[in-house]
């Protein structure tokens, strides 16, 4: 029965096999696609009630004991993280039927959408280390095609940074992952876990090397402070279902890496690694805001907040108390809804408009009151005004940060807020008030394109507002992350 | 044999990363290769190059084997390293159609920025 935690990676990989064999019908490729991510988010849903229930699943390919065989590992985290990808998959498969345009999904757009959620569930879910560069390569591989189709100018540029940057991270990946196993002798995670526990004491100076090298990898998909200047021109380039896949997902992959990898194999490593995170996260809040509020193109800020969110949850894993890490995981899954949403949003503004810079429109407002307030009610929920999702993880954060005297943290965080406040509302003054300027097409399918968005936005609301229901599975998933016995147990079983 | 592997694997990445410093995107893609070749080596080095017989279940007083991992790690390693070679070289041929060329000065700046 424990075989239920590959769900998440054989759905999705079957169905984009199948839409593989039919590639130039694009109705059937509407339903096959939808489809899967419907009985992807069953099968989800299902999945965290088990794992609420039985604990930690851990399954072993090929029945080999568990060191030496490959485990695929659904803790609670994981599964919350792989069940609301699956909700944004959704909302951004409807949302490209409506706007993705007949050309792209001839060319196997459902796909590789479908393949990129393969290498994201399966990054969740690896317990192996090596594993988890594999994932992440298919991850990539996926991402890049998505990056690329359509083959216009900007798309080009964009992809051939974004590709020459991530092929350097992916060979450095390797490079921790072999240093990792001359030291120990095992990718196993939670193996790995136990042994560098063994070791203290002795080479402790190599373990701190990989982990900054893990940090340096990772850091540079989740674009943490001097690693994030790819992000803002590549991920402006693609068409905007294929940024909120992005935007919510590749960049939370990085941050759920850096989690794992530093809540089970380097908590100790109190000396250098975890101080280095914590600053870089801060130092990556602040650069990030301050990219939020300098543009005035509502994609461009829409990234610039993706820092910040990074910045935030990593700045409150580093501090490794269980207050900050229920926050980091509450803010989490928050972010990666709000921001599925939020790209939406701004992409049904960017249809009707035609523009992405908020100086070349305004007074949207007369036209459609409720695009206005969706929107309105998304950037309150991104900067987190009770009772909407992003306040009750942030309040944890910094009672997290104060609790530990890290007073500098706390501030830094809590003023991000309002500046995250201040580059939505920016948005909102400029395009959606003032006198009406600029042509509106109206003839786009307004209604249906608002159905993902408001189907998302009615999640992260109800998140917030059902924050206490979520807690015990919050609760659930932060166990293993303050205690790495838990989850070295459920693995190998002693 | 290590410390010769280690050499030879400092001066690969240093090689690398004077072709993916370089201008010219074939070069920068042949630099992605020879780092992508570095990275394997490093892989085989840090399982350790013993001289040993093949690693086989049941010969029982085996005293030197060679560990069987790295070469799998490496062998999944090549497969995507070739892959997204490949990738990049169609990539560069596409960017240096639609770019009039095939220098990656083109490729600089954001769009945003242009507003």
């Amino acid at each position: 029965m424990s075989n239920i935690v590959l769900m998440p990676i054989l759905i999705p990989f079957f169905g984009a096999i199948f839409l593989l064999l039919l590639p130039r019908k694009v109705v059937i490729q509407r339903i096959l696609a939808l489809i899967t991510s419907i009985v992807l988010i069953l099968a989800n849903i299902y999945l965290v009630y088990y794992v609420y229930q039985n604990g930690i699943v851990a399954v072993t390919l090929g029945n080999w004991p568990a060191p030496f065989g490959i485990s695929i590992v659904g803790d609670m985290l994981a599964v919350l993280l792989v069940t609301t990808t699956s909700l944004i998959l959704l909302a951004t498969l409807i949302y490209s039927f409506y706007s993705i345009g007949k050309p792209r999904e001839r060319f196997l757009y459902y796909p590789a959408v479908l393949f990129m959620i393969v290498g994201v569930n399966g990054s969740f879910l690896t317990g192996d280390i090596f594993n988890l560069f594999v994932f992440f390569e298919v991850m990539l591989m996926a991402s890049y095609v998505l990056l690329v189709l359509g083959g216009t100018t900007i798309q080009l540029k964009a992809t051939v940074k974004y590709l020459l940057i991530n092929v350097i991270g992916s060979a450095f990946l390797v490079v921790a992952i072999a240093l990792l196993y001359s030291m120990l002798g095992t990718l196993n995670m939670a193996d790995i876990s136990q042994k560098i526990s063994e070791i203290h004491g002795g080479n402790t100076g190599m373990i701190t090397v990989v982990a900054v090298l893990f940090l340096f990898v990772f850091g540079l998909k989740a674009g943490i402070f001097p690693l994030y200047f790819w992000l803002p021109g590549s991920y402006f380039a693609p068409p905007i279902p294929v940024l909120a896949l992005f935007g919510a997902l590749l960049t939370k992959v990085g941050v759920y890496a850096i989690i794992r990898v530093y809540t089970l194999f380097f908590y100790n490593e109190t000396s250098f690694a975890l101080p280095l995170l914590s600053t870089l996260a801060l130092v990556t809040i602040v650069l990030g805001v301050i990219g939020a509020i300098s543009y005035y193109d509502m994609k461009t800020i829409m990234i610039y907040n993706i820092l910040i969110a990074v910045g935030v949850i990593l700045f409150s894993v580093s501090l490794m108390t269980r207050e900050s890490m229920t926050g980091a995981i509450f803010y989490l899954i928050h972010d990666m809804l709000i921001k599925g949403t939020l790209f939406l949003v701004i992409g049904v503004i960017i249809a009707m408009t035609g523009f992405s810079s908020i100086k070349k429109f305004s007074g949207l407002m007369s036209v459609k009151p409720s695009l206005g307030w969706a929107f309105f009610i998304a950037a309150l929920g991104l900067a987190g005004i009770p009772p909407l999702s992003g306040f009750i993880g942030k309040l944890l954060i910094i009672e997290g940060a104060f609790s530990v005297q890290n007073y500098v943290g706390g501030i830094v965080v809590l003023l991000s807020s309002l500046f995250v406040l201040l580059s939505m509302i920016k948005i909102f003054s400029k395009g959606f008030w003032g006198e009406k300027k600029g042509d509106f097409k109206l003839d786009i399918p307004y209604r249906k394109m608002m159905v993902p968005v408001l189907f998302l936005l009615v999640i992260s609301v109800g998140y917030g507002i059902f924050s206490e229901a979520m807690y015990p599975l919050i609760t659930k998933a932060v166990d293993p992350l303050v205690d790495p016995s838990i989850y070295i147990q459920a693995v190998l079983g002693e | 044999m290590e410390l010769l592997m280690s050499i030879l694997i400092g001066l690969m990445f240093t090689a690398a990363t004077y072709l993916i410093l370089s201008k010219s995107l074939l070069r920068i893609i042949l630099g992605t290769a020879v780092l992508s070749h570095a990275v394997n080596l490093i892989v085989l080095t840090m399982g350790g190059l013993k001289k040993g017989k093949a690693p086989l279940l049941d010969t029982p007083g085996l005293p030197v084997y060679n560990d069987p991992l790295p070469q799998a790690l490496i062998l999944t390693a090549i497969v995507i390293s070739f892959g997204v070679t490949a990738f990049f070289l169609v990539l560069a041929y596409r960017a240096y159609q639609e770019l009039d060329s095939e220098s990656v000065s083109k490729t600089r700046g954001h769009e945003a920025d242009d507003e």
